[in-house]
C-alpha cells in the first residue's frame, strides 16, 4: 500500500469509515426532516394549502345587476333598462396605467381634468378594482376602442345596461332617478352595500329609492383564472344574475302626460285618483326635469339652473309641498258642521261686504266679494264660496270638530307613506296648538280656518284622496300608486260599501285596534260620515257650484253628463291681504308672483255615476276659478276619454271575491 | 497485489462492461426522464426551449458520462491537482471577463454553452481534496502545513466566488471541501471552533453582504412580512407543495406553476413543481431514487481499494446530498432562499456537466475499483 505500510492504511480506512457513519447517520436524520416538512405540508396542510393555491388563481368579478323596470298601467316601460358602452380598466393588469391613459385620452378626447379625476380616482381603490374610464360611450367611440384594443392593453370594453327614461320629466316626480351609488347610500342600505359594484347606480329619489331592494336584482358572478400577473386566463364559472322586479303603476302615461302639458311653464300640482279603488291614475308636479341627466352625473351649470330655478323643480309638490287649502275646505267644514248638528241646511247668514265685515273682539273678518253675497244659504254659501258664510259655520263649529272630521278625511296625515318623503301637513286643534307652538287658541284663527286659511296646511294629495272620499259617498279608501294583480270589481267594491254602511259604527275610535288592523286587511271601506245625506248635500252643492249660474267654476262646466263633473274652486292667499291692498283690489298680474294668491281645484265626475276625482294647484296662480277650474274642464274630457281603456285593463286582472 | 493491479489493468472490455453499476446508470436514466417531464411542465406542456436544450444536454451529458466511466481512474487521480487548477483558472476569468446576468459575473461564453466554473468547481475541489489526502497518513492529517494548504485550496475558490457574487454556490463549494477535510480525519476541535467563529461573526458577516442576500435571510425567518417582495418566493412555493397533497394536482396541472405563480420554477424551484403535480407520493418516489444513488456512490466508495477512489465517492455521494436537502430545504421553506440547483432535475448545463462528470468518476471507481494507485 502507500507510505507507512498496511498499518496505516487500515487506520486511515477505518478513520474514514467512521466518519462516513457519523455522516451517514446524520443524513438519515436529514432525510426524514426533509420527508417530515414533505408530509406536514401536502398532508397535514393539504387543505390550507390547497385553499390558498385557489385563491391566488381564482379570481371573481361581480357583474352589476340589471335593474327591475317600471311599467305603466297598460305595461309600457317607464323606466327602462338600455345597452350602454363603457370602457373599464383594472388597473392591476396595466403595464403602464400613465401610456394607457394618455393614449385613451387621445382616443376620446378627454380632457386633462377627466384625466386627474381618474388617476384621482385609481389611487383611491384597491389595484385589482374595475376602474370604469367611461360610463356611456358612443358607438363610435366604442368602435374606435374595439379597433385599438391590440395596443390599449388592461383595457377592457364592456357592453352592459343602464338606466333610460324614456318619457324624460314626465314621470321625474312619481319615479325618481337613480345615479352612481354613494358612500350613505352603502352606509344606509344593507342592500345595496351587499350588491355593490363600481358604477353601480341606485336610486336617489322617489320609487326608485323607496323600492330600491325590490328593484336592484342580484349580481352576476364570473369566476376566472388568473396568472401570477392577474391576467384572466379563462373563466371557469359563470351564474347570471337575477333581474330585479318589475313593478307596475296604477299610472296612466298619456293622462301624465297631459296633466303635464296642462301645467306648462306653470309650477304647480295635478292629481288623479279613482275614487274607489285609491289608484293614482295621474301625479304631476310642475316644473320637472329630465332625470335622464343625473345617470352618468350631471353637469355642474345645469345642476344650479334645475335648483336655482324660482319654480323649485326639484320639489315634489304633490306630496311635499305643503299649501292653505283655501276654499276647498269649505265643503268638508260644511259637511262637519252639519254632521255635529250645529247648523242645519237651513240657515242663513247673511254677508254683506267689505263696508260691514264680520267683527270678533276688534278684528275684521271679510268676504273675498266685495259687495258680499247678501242673505246665503249653506247651498249657496258653497256653490259661490262665500267666506263670511263660513266663518260664522266655523264658529258654531269650533275647531275641534273640525279637525276631527278633516282627519277622518285624510288631511293631516301621509296618503302614500312609504314611497316619499311625503309631509303630513297641518290640522290645526286646540291641543295641537298648544303642544306644537305653545299658545291658546283664538276663536280668530277658528274663523279663518273656516275658510282654508290660517294653520292648515295641506299637500294636493291630501285634497284629492279627501275630494275622492266625498265623492265616493263618504266611504274610506287606499290610495295607491302600486299596481297589484288583484282587483277587486268595481261592483265588489261599493257592495263592500253598502255592507259597511249598513254596519255602520257610529264611532270609529270605539273600535278595537285588532278588528281596525283585521278591517284594513281586508279593505272594509268604512264610512267616514254620521248621516249619509250630508254627504249628499255636500257633493249637490258641489255639483252647483260648477254647473249653475253664479257657481264659482261655472265658466268650466261642461255640460255633456258623459263629462259632468263637480268641483269646489280655492284661492289660498299666501300672505295677509292689507287694508289698503283691499282698497287698491289689484288684478293677479299687477302682484309680484311671490304674493300671488294660489289656485286650487278639486273636483270629482262624472257627475252622474262619480269614478275621478282630481286636485289641481296653479302656484301663485291666481283664482281658483281662472286659474285651476279651466284646467279640470280639458283634464276630465281627457280621463273620462280613456275611461273604458281602463276598465278593459282592469278586467284582465279581477278576481272573484265574495263580500 | 500488483498482480491485482495488472489484472485489472488488463480487464477486457466485457469485464469492464460487466462491472458497470447499473443501478447508478437507471436512477440517471430515471431522473433524467423525470426532469424532461418536469421541464417541459415548466414550459406550459410544450416542447419549447426550456425542455428541448434541457433534453439534448441530458443526452449529451449522460453519454459523456458513459464514456468517463471507461477512463481509468488513475488518470483522474493524476490529474487532480490540473483539474482544480484549471477550474480556478476559468473562475478567474468568469469573474474578470465573465457575462453578466442578474447582477452577477458568473458565466463564461463558450459559443456552444455558457459555462459557470463555479459549478465544475463543487467537483474539482472534491477530487483535488481526494487527491491530496490519498497519500497522507491519518497521523499527519492535523499537522500545521497539512491544514494550511488545504484551507488555501478551499478559501481561494470560495473567494472568487463569493466576489461574483453567488453565495448559494460558494456554501456549496465550501460544504463540498468540508465534507472530504471531515472524512480525512482532520480534527474535530477544528470543526468545532470553525463553526463557533462563524456563528460568532455571522452577525459582522451579514452586515458585509449586499442588500439582496441580507433580505432573503431576513425574508426567511418572516416571509410574511412582505408577501409580494422578497417573501414571494417562500410563501408561492410552500403554496404549491402544500397544494398538491397526497396525490397531486396532476401532470401539466400545477395551476401555481402553470399560471406562472413560481419564480424560477425551471431552476431552484423545479422540486416545487414536480412535487405539486406529483404530490407527496411522487416526491417520495423522487427521493427515494436520490436515497439509492447516493448509497450506491457511497457503497462505490467503501469496496473502492484506493483511498483517491474512497475520498472522492464518500465526498461526492454526500456532496450531492447536501446540494438535494440544502434544495429541498430551500424550497420546503426551511432554509433561507440560496441559489442551489436539484442535481439532475434542475435547468442549467455546468450543474449537469458537473454531476454527470462527478457520478463518471464514481462509475470509473466502480470498474477499477480493484485498481491501485501510488
Amino acid at each position: 500500500m502507500i507510505g507507512g505500510g498496511h498499518d496505516s492504511g487500515i487506520k486511515k480506512s477505518n478513520t474514514i469509515n467512521r466518519r462516513m457513519f457519523i455522516f451517514a447517520a446524520a443524513k438519515a436524520v436529514v432525510f426524514f426532516g426533509i420527508v417530515g416538512r414533505l408530509f406536514s405540508l401536502q398532508i397535514s396542510e393539504n387543505k390550507k394549502y390547497l385553499t390558498l393555491s385557489d385563491k391566488n388563481r381564482l379570481r371573481e368579478a361581480r357583474l352589476p345587476p340589471v335593474r327591475g323596470e317600471f311599467v305603466d298601467y297598460f305595461g309600457n316601460r317607464i323606466a327602462k333598462n338600455l345597452t350602454v358602452y363603457q370602457l373599464h380598466v383594472i388597473p392591476e393588469q396595466v403595464e403602464d396605467f400613465k401610456t394607457l391613459m394618455v393614449r385613451l385620452k387621445d382616443i376620446l378626447n378627454l380632457s386633462n381634468n377627466n384625466l386627474k379625476e381618474l388617476i384621482k380616482k385609481k389611487n383611491k381603490q384597491k389595484p385589482w378594482e374595475t376602474l370604469i374610464v367611461s360610463e356611456n360611450l358612443t358607438w363610435d367611440e366604442f368602435s374606435k376602442i374595439n379597433f385599438y384594443l391590440h395596443e390599449l392593453s388592461g383595457a377592457r370594453p364592456v357592453l352592459t345596461v343602464g338606466r333610460n327614461y324614456p318619457y324624460n320629466e314626465i314621470y321625474t316626480h312619481v319615479l325618481g332617478y337613480v345615479s352612481e351609488a354613494s358612500v350613505e347610500d352603502l352606509v344606509s342600505n344593507e342592500t345595496i352595500k351587499d350588491r355593490n359594484v363600481p358604477g353601480l347606480r341606485v336610486g336617489k329619489t322617489g320609487l326608485e329609492k323607496a323600492l330600491e331592494n325590490e328593484l336592484i336584482g342580484t349580481n352576476g358572478v364570473q369566476r376566472f383564472e388568473v396568472n401570477a400577473y392577474g391576467k384572466r386566463i379563462n373563466q371557469i364559472d359563470f351564474k347570471e344574475g337575477e333581474k330585479g322586479k318589475t313593478i307596475k303603476l296604477t299610472i296612466d302615461t298619456e293622462i301624465q302626460k297631459y296633466t303635464y302639458e296642462l301645467l306648462n311653464e306653470k309650477a304647480g300640482s295635478i292629481s288623479v285618483m279613482d275614487i274607489y279603488t285609491g289608484e293614482i291614475i295621474a301625479m304631476n308636479s310642475s316644473p320637472s326635469f329630465d332625470p335622464n341627466l343625473f345617470l352618468y352625473g350631471i353637469e355642474q351649470n345645469k345642476w344650479k339652473e334645475i335648483k336655482k330655478n324660482p319654480l323649485k323643480p326639484l320639489l315634489n309638490k304633490t306630496v311635499s309641498g305643503l299649501y292653505s287649502p283655501g276654499s276647498t275646505i269649505k265643503p268638508l267644514v260644511a259637511l262637519s258642521a252639519l254632521e255635529n248638528d250645529v247648523i242645519t241646511t237651513n240657515m242663513k247668514v247673511n254677508c254683506r261686504g267689505h263696508k260691514h265685515p264680520l267683527e270678533l273682539y276688534g278684528m275684521k273678518y271679510h268676504c273675498w266679494k266685495k259687495k258680499g253675497h247678501g242673505y246665503m244659504s249653506l247651498q249657496n254659501a258653497i256653490k259661490q264660496s262665500c267666506d263670511t258664510y263660513f266663518y260664522e259655520a266655523a264658529r258654531l263649529l269650533g275647531v275641534d270638530r273640525l279637525n276631527e272630521t278633516a282627519k277622518k278625511f285624510g288631511l293631516g296625515n301621509v296618503v302614500l307613506g312609504e314611497y316619499y318623503n311625503e309631509k303630513k301637513g297641518v290640522v290645526p286643534s286646540t291641543k295641537w296648538k298648544k303642544q306644537a307652538i305653545g299658545q291658546n287658541w283664538y276663536l280668530g284663527e277658528t274663523l279663518i280656518n273656516g275658510i282654508g286659511q290660517g294653520y292648515i296646511q295641506t299637500t294636493p294629495l291630501q285634497l284629492c284622496l279627501m275630494t275622492a272620499q266625498l265623492a265616493n259617498g263618504g266611504h274610506k279608501i287606499y290610495p295607491k300608486l302600486i299596481f297589484d294583480n288583484k282587483q277587486e270589481s268595481i261592483e265588489a267594491i261599493k257592495q263592500k260599501m253598502k255592507f259597511a254602511e249598513e254596519n255602520k259604527v257610529e264611532d270609529i275610535n270605539l273600535l278595537s285596534a285588532t278588528e281596525r288592523l283585521f278591517r284594513k286587511e281586508e279593505k272594509s271601506y268604512d264610512v267616514l260620515y254620521r248621516n249619509k245625506e250630508n254627504v249628499k248635500f255636500v257633493l249637490d252643492a258641489m255639483f252647483r257650484s260648477t254647473n249653475e249660474i253664479y257657481g264659482t267654476s261655472f265658466s268650466s262646466r261642461i255640460e255633456d253628463p258623459k263629462y259632468q263633473f263637480a268641483g269646489k274652486t280655492g284661492t289660498a292667499q299666501v300672505k295677509r291681504i292689507t287694508e289698503e291692498e283691499r282698497e287698491l283690489d289689484l288684478k293677479t298680474n299687477q302682484i309680484p308672483y311671490k304674493e300671488r294668491d294660489h289656485a286650487w281645484y278639486v273636483a270629482f265626475g262624472p257627475y252622474k255615476e262619480p269614478r275621478y276625482a282630481v286636485s289641481i294647484l296653479v302656484e301663485h296662480g291666481g283664482s281658483g276659478s281662472a286659474a285651476a277650474a279651466p284646467i279640470a274642464k280639458k283634464l276630465f274630457k281627457f280621463i273620462i276619454d280613456r275611461h273604458e281603456l281602463r276598465e278593459q285593463n282592469r278586467k284582465k286582472y279581477l278576481i272573484n271575491n265574495n263580500v | 497485489m500488483f498482480i491485482q493491479s495488472s489484472l485489472s489493468d488488463k480487464s477486457t472490455f466485457f469485464q469492464k462492461l460487466r462491472s458497470f453499476d447499473y443501478i447508478i446508470l437507471l436512477c440517471v436514466l430515471i431522473l433524467g426522464i423525470i426532469s424532461s417531464f418536469a421541464m417541459y411542465s415548466t414550459d406550459g406542456g410544450e416542447l419549447l426551449y426550456h425542455s428541448e436544450s434541457h433534453i439534448i444536454r441530458f443526452i449529451v451529458f449522460f453519454i459523456m458520462m458513459i464514456f468517463i466511466s471507461f477512463i481509468n481512474i488513475k488518470t483522474w487521480h493524476s490529474f487532480g491537482y490540473l483539474f482544480y487548477l484549471i477550474v480556478l483558472a476559468l473562475l478567474l476569468w468568469a469573474s474578470l471577463f465573465g457575462i453578466t446576468a442578474q447582477g452577477s459575473k458568473r458565466w463564461i461564453n463558450l459559443y456552444f454553452i455558457n459555462l459557470q466554473p463555479s459549478e465544475l468547481m463543487k467537483i474539482a475541489i472534491i477530487v483535488c481534496f481526494a487527491k491530496y489526502y490519498h497519500r497522507i497518513q491519518v497521523s499527519n492529517v492535523n499537522s500545521f502545513k497539512n491544514i494550511i494548504i488545504p484551507i488555501l485550496i478551499l478559501v481561494l475558490p470560495i473567494v472568487l466566488v463569493v466576489g461574483q457574487p453567488d453565495l448559494g454556490t460558494a456554501i456549496l463549494i465550501a460544504l463540498s471541501g468540508i465534507i472530504v477535510l471531515w472524512l480525512a480525519g482532520v480534527n474535530i476541535k477544528y470543526f468545532f471552533y470553525s463553526s463557533l467563529v462563524f456563528i460568532i461573526s455571522a452577525p459582522f458577516v451579514i452586515s458585509f453582504l449586499k442588500p439582496y442576500q441580507k433580505l432573503r435571510i431576513l425574508t426567511f425567518f418572516d416571509p410574511d412580512k412582505d408577501p409580494l417582495g422578497a417573501g414571494y418566493q417562500i410563501i408561492q412555493s410552500k403554496i404549491a407543495v402544500g397544494s398538491g397533497g397526497l396525490t397531486g394536482k396532476g401532470f401539466l396541472k400545477g395551476t401555481q406553476g402553470y399560471l406562472e405563480f413560481l419564480p424560477e420554477k425551471h431552476t431552484d424551484f423545479i422540486f416545487t413543481l414536480f412535487s405539486e403535480e406529483f404530490g407527496f407520493i411522487g416526491s417520495l418516489f423522487l427521493l427515494l431514487i436520490y436515497a439509492i444513488l447516493i448509497f450506491r456512490i457511497i457503497k462505490t466508495g467503501a469496496s473502492s481499494r484506493s483511498f483517491f477512489g474512497k475520498f472522492f465517492c464518500y465526498g461526492f455521494g454526500s456532496a450531492i446530498f447536501i446540494y438535494i436537502t440544502v434544495n429541498m430545504a430551500m424550497v420546503l421553506g426551511l432554509l433561507p432562499i440560496v441559489g442551489s440547483p436539484l442535481p439532475i432535475l434542475s435547468y442549467g448545463g455546468s450543474s449537469m456537466l458537473a454531476t454527470m462528470t462527478g457520478l463518471g468518476i464514481v462509475m470509473s471507481t466502480k470498474i477499477y475499483s480493484r485498481q491501485q494507485i501510488s
